[in-house]
């Protein structure tokens, strides 16, 4: 599914002392098959542009705030909006909303917070029976509910019958995610889901969300402001700031913009930071800032001036 | 970040702002009295103008202060109804069975909706006007004399100004908690009562629990600074009545006063 | 002179259940700056929870300052050993900044006025003096963070323990309560323990120890602990990015030296070119 946001703004609390514009005219497109990474501080507008993908912000409700004001004569009207999910108009107010979120799945900050039910099984069951349109037998629901655990490095038979809030952090992570993925959606949104993990679940999740889009679920949006975890593991990133959508790029192109980074207060990659300091020492390495390309570029530099003695390079 | 509008607040300097919260709390309720010892058009009628002079002083914008009556407007028009209907009186103009529509009746229900609207509008300036925080101040210092009575005061105005603190936290986190779960498809829109209740389950489990370890944590940070629920406290704020609260003092006993010799002068029924 | 010292301590946290820390001893010279890494569950929050009576040994002693905690010792040592917790959210009581700032001063019955310096010191020292006024709730994660900091600062104490207070913020609030107490130890002279599992946090510390099932199991200048690498993995620790790249450059043959800092390796580098 593709997602298609045209002229897309947002208002909170509007008419009030704290109005804020969450979104500022947002156009950006995500193509089907893509690990999209958004970037941007708290505040950025990254995190509403997000909810609107699966209606849980209602496009339909919020335009026709905007639509109130009649542009006057000689006045050129406003663009129009567009925000498009594969097949669903989300201006529209015929839209099937539960449809839509099934077909896209949202993972929350710190989603092992919203596991509620007594067993492991019936928490991921969760979605799966919301979601169908008939009743489910048993062999179904455990069907489906093995295969999501499964998927995300859980067993199933050590699991299916233990409380969700007697396991460790990292799994219950996992199973929050697991909740989420069963139904099998198109679209995997995830806000931040490496947060407040250590450097080595960091990494286990990001395998993870490997796995998933390989697998599982063609699309996947990762929001984060780890600039190194975008610039290893994204096909393209949108930077937001205060609102508006500044680049949309691949890794590759979008931290050849350091300072423009910087200067809008964003970090950038470790890699990054080490070409910019290399080019300062009439070093140029140019790599596609993941650590292993530019591991890569700079051995292979090293090999081209000099390099280890008897080496033939 | 969201829409975090809870408690009313409406953030400007004003003169109405800058008044002592123990002096709006008492006004209030001289103006409450007020309210109900005006017993005809006239006393209300100096109600409402001090309402209108306050209205201006506390640079609180019309909408604003109409938005609040908006909230009970369902409450206003059904007790009017209801009066209307059912009052006895003798101009009668319709009438039905026991039910009739009577000059009397009218003016009585136009009576009680003014006094309900101005007792809204006057409650709702106080929570424009006054942060959170300084209403729990005021409450915990207009209720020290119960201190002698060993009533723990301190301890409920603690409680009182930590509810405050996290009620924005807790909506935030009921609204995440929420999203998460109509992204789940959870609906809490349909179904009969104890659909209804039932689907609040998935949100009531991750909020308990949250709350409870919020409280945990938040027991543990205030131990590590020296929190020990002792006597031996201080404050730094202090409330000061001053010159502003002085005048808004005699506005009010003018009211008060006001009122009453229009009681007792104009005792004419409406 | 020790600000804190354990001995020979042990603790669980129920009758039956496994003991979270053994027979640990460690203690923390005054002035000095020490991290202390471990993966979660490695009793690395229970040491600082021990450190000020919030939790009570079940053998073994803790000194503060040489006054050994026990409940008549525990409010002088809360005024000395401040602690800041994980969650920005969790550590505020008031709406307003200078109102939760002056919570642990009123606590101690200090005068008015006192309080109101206090004040003053505490926002700032964690820079955020020109937020006296501002509403807690809309301020960023690094930026309640500081007001916890702040928060324990007015009870002027001389060693504060950061209890992974960073773990639930961005790099870039990270950075800020990383900058504030190396400033607090630098400057003010305070004891500053930063309890964390990010491994360049430790990079400026005096001292960096490991823990792993609640006993220290490495020890030394940081620098020398992150060369240890595989040792480190074997209790769960990541090395972050730049030291995997150090070391990948090192096996591969070309000579530089190991660091965590990306201007110096980018140094190091260009020598080697």
């Amino acid at each position: 599914m593709r997602i298609v946001a045209e002229h897309l703004s947002y208002v909170y609390n509007p008419k009030s002392p704290f109005e804020t514009a969450a979104l500022k005219d947002v156009s950006l497109t995500i193509e089907e098959g893509e690990f999209f990474g958004i970037i941007g501080h708290t505040g950025s507008g990254k995190s509403t542009f997000v909810q609107h993908l699966n209606g849980l912000i209602r496009l339909p409700s919020s335009l026709r705030r905007y639509k109130k004001k009649k542009p006057k004569k000689g006045e050129i009207p406003p663009p129009e909006t567009v925000l498009r999910v594969g097949e669903f108009d989300l201006t529209d107010k015929k839209t099937d909303f539960r449809a839509l979120r099934k077909s896209v799945g949202m993972v929350f900050q710190y989603p092992e917070y919203q596991l509620f039910a007594e067993t492991v099984r019936d928490d991921v069951a969760f979605g799966l029976k919301n979601f169908s349109a008939e009743k489910l037998s048993d062999e179904q629901i455990d069907a489906a509910v093995r295969a999501a655990l499964e998927v995300v490095g859980l067993d199933y038979g050590e699991m299916k019958d233990k409380s969700p809030f007697d396991l460790s952090g990292g799994q219950k992570r996992r199973v929050a995610i697991a909740g989420v993925i069963v139904t099998r959606p198109e679209v995997l949104v995830l806000d931040e889901p490496a947060a407040g993990l250590d450097p080595l679940g960091k990494k286990e999740v990001m395998e993870l969300l490997h796995k998933l889009h390989r697998e599982w679920c063609k699309t996947v949006v990762v929001v984060s402001h780890d600039m190194d975890e975008i610039s290893e593991n994204c096909t393209k990133a949108a930077v937001f700031s205060e609102g508006s959508v500044r680049y949309v790029l691949p890794p590759k192109e979008l931290f050849r913009h350091a300072d423009e980074l910087t200067a809008l207060g964003l970090d950038v990659p470790l890699t990054a930071k080490l070409c910019t300091a290399l080019a300062k020492r009439g070093v140029e390495i140019d790599c596609d800032f993941t650590t292993e390309d530019f591991i890569g570029k700079v051995l292979a530099y090293w090999a081209a001036h000099g390099g280890r003695k008897g080496d033939n390079a | 970040m969201k829409d975090v509008s809870f408690g009313q607040y409406y953030p400007v300097d004003s003169f109405v702002h800058r008044l002592d919260p123990r002096l709006k709390l008492l006004f209030l309720i001289a103006y409450i009295v007020a309210i109900f010892l005006a017993s005809n058009f006239y006393g209300l009628a100096v109600c409402a103008g001090v309402l209108v002079f306050i209205v201006a002083f506390a640079r609180i914008p019309i909408g604003k202060v109409l938005r609040a009556v908006k909230g009970v407007v369902f409450l206003v028009v059904f007790t009017a109804a209801l009066n209307i209907l059912f009052y006895n009186g003798e101009t009668v103009y319709a009438e039905w069975g026991i039910i009739s529509i009577t000059k009397e009746g009218l003016i009585f229900s136009a009576f009680l909706a003014l006094r309900l609207a101005l007792l809204v509008v006057c409650s709702s300036l106080l929570t424009y006007t006054t942060t959170p925080v300084a209403l729990t101040d005021g409450v915990e210092s207009l209720l020290t004399p119960l201190k002698w009575i060993r009533f723990p005061v301190h301890a409920l105005a603690l409680v009182m100004s930590i509810a405050l603190r996290f009620i924005p936290v807790l909506i935030d986190e009921t609204e995440r908690i929420k999203n998460a779960q109509k992204a789940r498809g959870a609906d809490f829109e349909s179904g009969n009562l104890f659909k209804r209740i039932r689907a609040m389950v998935p949100i009531l489990v991750p909020l308990l629990l949250s709350a409870f370890r919020r409280a945990e944590e938040l027991g543990d940070a205030m131990e590590a600074r020296c929190y020990t629920g002792s006597n031996q406290r201080t404050k730094y704020k202090k409330l000061r009545f001053g010159w502003r609260d002085l005048i808004a003092f005699l506005v009010g006993a003018a009211l008060i006063t006001g009122v009453v010799l229009m009681k007792i002068y104009l005792p004419a029924p409406y | 002179m020790k600000a804190i010292e354990f001995e020979n301590v042990t603790f669980r946290y129920e009758e039956d259940s496994p003991f979270v820390i053994q027979k640990l001893n460690f203690s923390v010279e005054e002035g000095e700056f020490v991290a202390v890494l471990g993966h979660n569950g490695s009793g690395k929050s229970t040491l600082a929870r021990l450190s000020n009576g919030l939790l009570v040994p079940d053998a073994g002693a803790v000194r503060v300052f040489g006054v050994t905690l026990s409940d008549e010792t525990m409010f002088e040592a809360r005024k000395n050993v401040g602690v800041v917790f994980q969650n920005p959210d969790n550590q505020t009581v008031a709406t307003i900044v200078e109102d939760d700032v002056a919570f642990g001063a009123e606590n101690v019955g200090l005068p008015r006025e006192e309080i109101g310096k206090r004040i003053d010191f505490a926002l700032r020292a964690v820079g955020m003096q020109d937020y006296r006024n501002a509403t807690v709730a809309r301020l960023s994660g690094g930026q309640k963070q500081r007001i916890a900091i702040a928060g324990v600062l007015a009870l002027k104490p001389r060693v504060v323990i950061l209890d992974e207070s960073t773990a639930m913020l961005d790099p870039r609030g990270r950075r800020e309560i990383v900058d504030v107490v190396t400033r607090l130890n630098k400057e003010e002279g305070i004891t500053v323990v930063l309890i964390t599992h990010f491994m360049e946090e430790a990079l400026l510390a005096d001292r960096a120890v490991v823990m792993n099932r609640g006993e220290i199991v490495m020890q030394g200048k940081p620098a020398e602990i992150f060369e240890r690498q595989e040792e480190l993995l074997t209790y769960n620790l990541a090395l972050p990015r730049i030291g995997v790249i150090c070391n990948s450059l090192r096996a591969a043959g070309m000579p530089v030296e190991n660091t965590l800092d990306a201007e110096v390796l980018a140094e190091e580098i260009a020598k080697c070119v």
